[in-house]
C-alpha cells in the first residue's frame, strides 16, 4: 500500500559529548515514517533506537545534541521551529509513551486532572467540563472505565496506567505516536491487550505509530515495516513481511534467528552471533557491524557502505549489496 | 533405582503466606490478620537431571516457590524433600552445607556480584566456604570454571571488577560461581531476562551444555515461555500461587489443556508476521492475592467458566502420560 510520508529524516546524528570524547549514538541516519503505518524501530541495547526516538521530537538535552541532519514532518523542518513551536509540536502533533508509565504520571494527579491538563496547556480556552467530555469517548474506546478517572496512578495496574499514558496522547489528535518500549514492563496477556488497542486506534483514528523496541517477536505481530539498528547505524529497514522472510544485512540475519520462538518445531537451535555490540566511544571502523560479521571483506573495515536500495523494496546498509565494493576501493585508492 | 531417588527435589502441598504490614489501629479493627497467599498448596517435582520450567505473570509465585525449594524462605506449611532430606529438619549450619549442592543464578549479575570483589575472587569464594581443604588447588579451579563458562582467557577474567566486563560476560561469572561448588541441583531466576537477544542465544546455549557436562537438574523460573522452550524438558504454569498445568514440555506447548495456559501460549508473540494472533486476550487482569476469587482462582477471567467454578477448587489431574491440569471442565 502506497502511502503518504509524515516524518522524513535526513542525515540525522546525535553526539553525546562525554569525557572520553565524543559518542555519536546516532550516526547519519535517513529514514520515512509514513502517515498511518505501523513502524517498528529495533535493535539491541545501545543501538541508538531511543535516542533516534527522542531525537524526533528535539528531546536530546546536553551533553548530547543532534550534531547534523533534518527532521521534515509533514513538509516542514521541525530543526527549524523555536521554542514555542516546538512546545506545540509536542503534545498536540506528536506523543510519546515510555516504559514505565509510573514515572511519567504524575503520582500526585488523579486521571481527569491529567487528561484536563493535558488538553489546557495546548487549548487554554477550554474548561475542565468540556476537556472531560472530549475525552470521555477516548478514554471508554481505551477500556478505562469511567469510574476509574478519580484514581491517583498508584490505584491503577500497570496495564491501565500504560492506557491512560496512550489517552493522553491522542487526546489532542497527535499524528503521530512514538511508543518506546511501550509494553515492555507488562506481563504478556496485558502486553497483548495493549497490542490490540494500539492497533486499532491506529485504524480508527488514522494515528502513526513509531514503535521502538527490543522486542523482535512483537514487531513481527505488530508493524507494517521494520528498522533495524546496529551500533548508531540504521543497517536495514523495508517491509515486515519482507524483512522476516528474507532479512538482507547480516545482523538482521543473526538478530531474527536468535530470537527464540515459542512454536515447536519451528526453529530448533537459536543463531548465535558472536561477539557483543561495539563500545561507541571506539566504533568499529567502515561498517561497524564487521568485526562480527561473518562475510565481512576487506573494504568493510576501511569504508562505510552506502544505504542501498534493493529490487525488494528494502533499504540495505552493507557492501555485499553494493554494486563492484572492489572497484570503489580501486577508485579510492587511485 | 528407586521412586524417591530419581526425584531430586519433591515439594509437598506447599503454602507460603506474607502477613500484611498493617498500622495498630487497622489491626485491631480488622480483628484478623490479612496474608498474601504467594504460595498456595502447590506439590511437584523435579526428576534428577532434568530441566523443569516454572512459568507464570508477575505474583504468580514461580520465584518465591524457587526460593522455597532451596530453602532461602520458611514454608507455612507443606513439606520440602531435597536428595532425600526433609529440608525443614535441618539446623542452619546443616542447611548452609547443603547449598553446596544447590546454587542460584539470579535475573541481574550487576546486582548478584560484589562491585569491589574481582571476578576471581567472586567465584572462589564459594570454594573457601564448601571445600577448604583443596584451598591450594583453588586457584586452578577457577580458572578452569572460567574457560567452562566461556570467559577466555581466563586469566584476562581472573583480576578485573565487574563493572570492567559486559551484562553477558557478568553472567557467566554468576553461571562459574554457581557451578564451581559442584551443584546438583541449579535454581536459575530469569537467568536470561536482561540479556539482549544475540547475547540471550548464547547464554542460553551455554547452560544447555554446562547441564550436560556437569548432569546438573535446573528449576528454571521464567516469564518468557518462548525462552524456556529451549531449555525445558517439563513446565509447570503458575497463577496466583497456584499450578494450573504441569508436565511433559511437549505435551503441555502441542496440547495447552487449562483455558489459562491457553491464553498464555496465545499471547506469545510469534516472531513471524505471518502467524499473527487472532485470538482474544482474557478480559481483566491478575486479581489481588490477599483476596483471591473462591474456587478456582481463573474463573472471573476465564472464557469456559461455569458457575461451579467459583465454589469448587480444581485439584491436578492426570489428562495424558505426564501431563496435569487443574481444571474441571477439560475437553478431552
Amino acid at each position: 500500500m502506497e502511502r503518504e510520508t509524515l516524518v522524513k529524516v535526513e542525515d540525522l546524528s546525535v553526539t553525546y559529548h562525554t569525557r572520553i570524547g565524543p559518542v555519536s549514538a546516532v550516526d547519519h541516519v535517513t529514514f520515512e515514517i509514513q502517515k498511518g503505518e505501523i513502524l517498528g524501530l529495533v535493535g539491541e541495547s545501545g543501538c541508538g533506537k531511543s535516542t533516534l526516538g527522542k531525537a524526533l521530537m528535539r528531546l536530546i538535552e546536553p551533553p548530547a545534541e543532534i550534531s547534523s541532519g533534518h527532521i521534515i514532518f509533514n513538509g516542514e523542518d521541525i530543526m527549524q521551529y523555536n521554542e514555542d513551536q516546538m512546545r506545540d509540536f509536542r503534545g498536540r502533533r506528536t506523543s510519546m509513551i515510555f516504559q514505565d508509565p509510573m514515572t511519567s504520571l504524575n503520582p500526585m494527579q488523579r486521571v481527569d486532572d491529567h487528561l484536563v491538563e493535558a488538553i489546557q496547556v495546548h487549548e487554554p480556552r477550554t474548561n475542565r467540563e468540556q476537556a472531560l467530555e472530549r475525552s470521555k469517548t477516548l478514554i471508554e474506546r481505551l477500556g478505562i472505565g469511567l469510574n476509574r478517572l478519580g484514581s491517583y496512578p498508584h490505584q491503577l495496574s500497570g496495564g491501565m496506567r500504560q492506557r491512560v499514558m496512550t489517552g493522553l496522547g491522542l487526546v489532542l489528535n497527535a499524528e503521530l505516536i512514538i511508543a518506546d518500549e511501550a509494553t515492555t514492563s507488562l506481563d504478556v496477556i496485558v502486553e497483548a491487550k495493549l497490542a490490540d488497542q494500539l492497533r486499532e486506534i491506529r485504524d480508527e483514528f488514522g494515528v502513526t505509530l513509531l514503535m521502538i523496541t527490543h522486542n523482535i517477536a512483537l514487531v513481527a505481530e505488530m508493524a507494517d515495516r521494520v528498522a533495524v539498528m546496529y551500533a548508531g547505524h540504521m543497517v536495514e529497514m523495508g517491509d515486515i513481511y519482507t524483512v522476516f522472510e528474507k532479512p538482507l544485512h547480516p545482523y538482521t540475519q543473526g538478530l531474527l534467528g536468535s530470537v527464540p520462538s515459542i512454536e515447536l518445531n519451528d526453529r530448533d537451535e537459536l543463531f548465535k552471533m558472536p561477539g557483543e555490540p561495539p563500545n561507541l566511544t571506539h566504533p568499529p571502523t567502515g561498517c561497524r557491524f564487521h568485526p562480527r560479521c561473518q562475510y565481512a571483506m576487506p573494504i568493510c573495515s576501511r569504508l562505510e557502505p552506502d544505504l542501498i536500495k534493493t529490487s525488494s523494496g528494502s533499504l540495505v546498509h552493507c557492501w555485499r549489496y553494493q554494486d563492484h565494493p572492489e572497484k570503489t576501493e580501486k577508485t579510492l585508492k587511485a | 533405582m528407586t521412586e524417591s531417588e530419581d526425584k531430586i527435589l519433591i515439594l509437598e502441598n506447599v503454602k507460603k503466606y506474607y502477613p500484611v504490614q498493617k498500622d495498630l489501629i487497622d489491626q485491631v479493627f480488622a480483628g484478623k490478620h490479612e496474608f498474601v497467599r504467594a504460595v498456595d498448596d502447590v506439590s511437584l517435582y523435579i526428576k534428577r537431571g532434568e530441566a523443569l520450567g516454572l512459568a507464570g505473570e508477575s505474583g504468580s509465585g514461580k520465584t518465591t516457590i524457587g526460593r522455597l525449594s532451596i530453602g532461602l524462605e520458611k514454608l507455612t506449611e507443606g513439606k520440602v524433600t531435597f536428595d532425600g532430606i526433609d529440608l525443614s529438619t535441618l539446623n542452619s549450619e546443616e542447611l548452609r552445607k547443603m547449598r553446596k549442592k544447590m546454587q542460584v543464578i539470579f535475573q541481574d549479575p550487576m546486582a548478584s556480584l560484589n562491585p569491589r570483589m574481582t571476578l576471581g575472587a567472586a567465584v572462589r569464594q564459594g570454594l573457601k566456604i564448601h571445600y577448604p581443604e583443596l584451598a591450594d588447588q583453588h586457584y586452578d579451579m577457577v580458572l578452569n570454571m572460567f574457560e567452562k563458562v566461556g570467559l577466555t582467557p581466563p586469566l584476562f577474567y581472573y583480576d578485573k571488577f565487574p563493572h570492567q566486563i559486559s551484562g553477558g560476560q557478568r553472567q557467566r561469572v554468576v553461571i562459574a560461581r554457581a557451578l564451581i561448588t559442584r551443584p546438583e541441583l541449579v535454581l536459575a531466576d530469569e537467568p536470561v531476562a536482561m540479556a539482549d537477544v544475540s547475547v540471550r542465544a548464547l547464554l542460553l546455549d551455554l547452560m544447555i551444555k554446562l547441564k550436560e557436562e556437569f548432569n546438573l537438574t535446573y528449576l528454571f523460573i521464567t516469564h518468557d515461555l518462548a525462552t524456556a522452550r529451549y531449555i525445558c524438558d517439563r513446565i509447570g504454569i503458575l497463577y496466583l500461587g497456584k499450578l494450573m498445568e504441569i508436565g511433559d514440555l511437549h505435551a503441555i506447548y502441542d496440547n495447552p489443556l487449562h483455558p489459562y495456559t491457553k491464553a498464555l501460549m496465545a499471547a506469545v508473540p510469534v516472531p513471524d508476521p505471518r502467524k499473527r494472533r487472532t485470538e482474544e486476550m482474557p478480559e481483566g487482569e491478575i486479581p489481588n492475592p490477599i483476596n483471591p476469587p473462591t474456587g478456582c482462582v481463573f474463573h472471573p477471567r476465564c472464557p469456559i467458566a461455569r458457575p461451579d467454578c467459583a465454589e469448587i477448587v480444581p485439584q491436578l489431574e492426570e489428562i495424558e502420560p505426564d501431563h496435569f491440569a487443574a481444571c474441571r471442565y477439560i475437553e478431552r
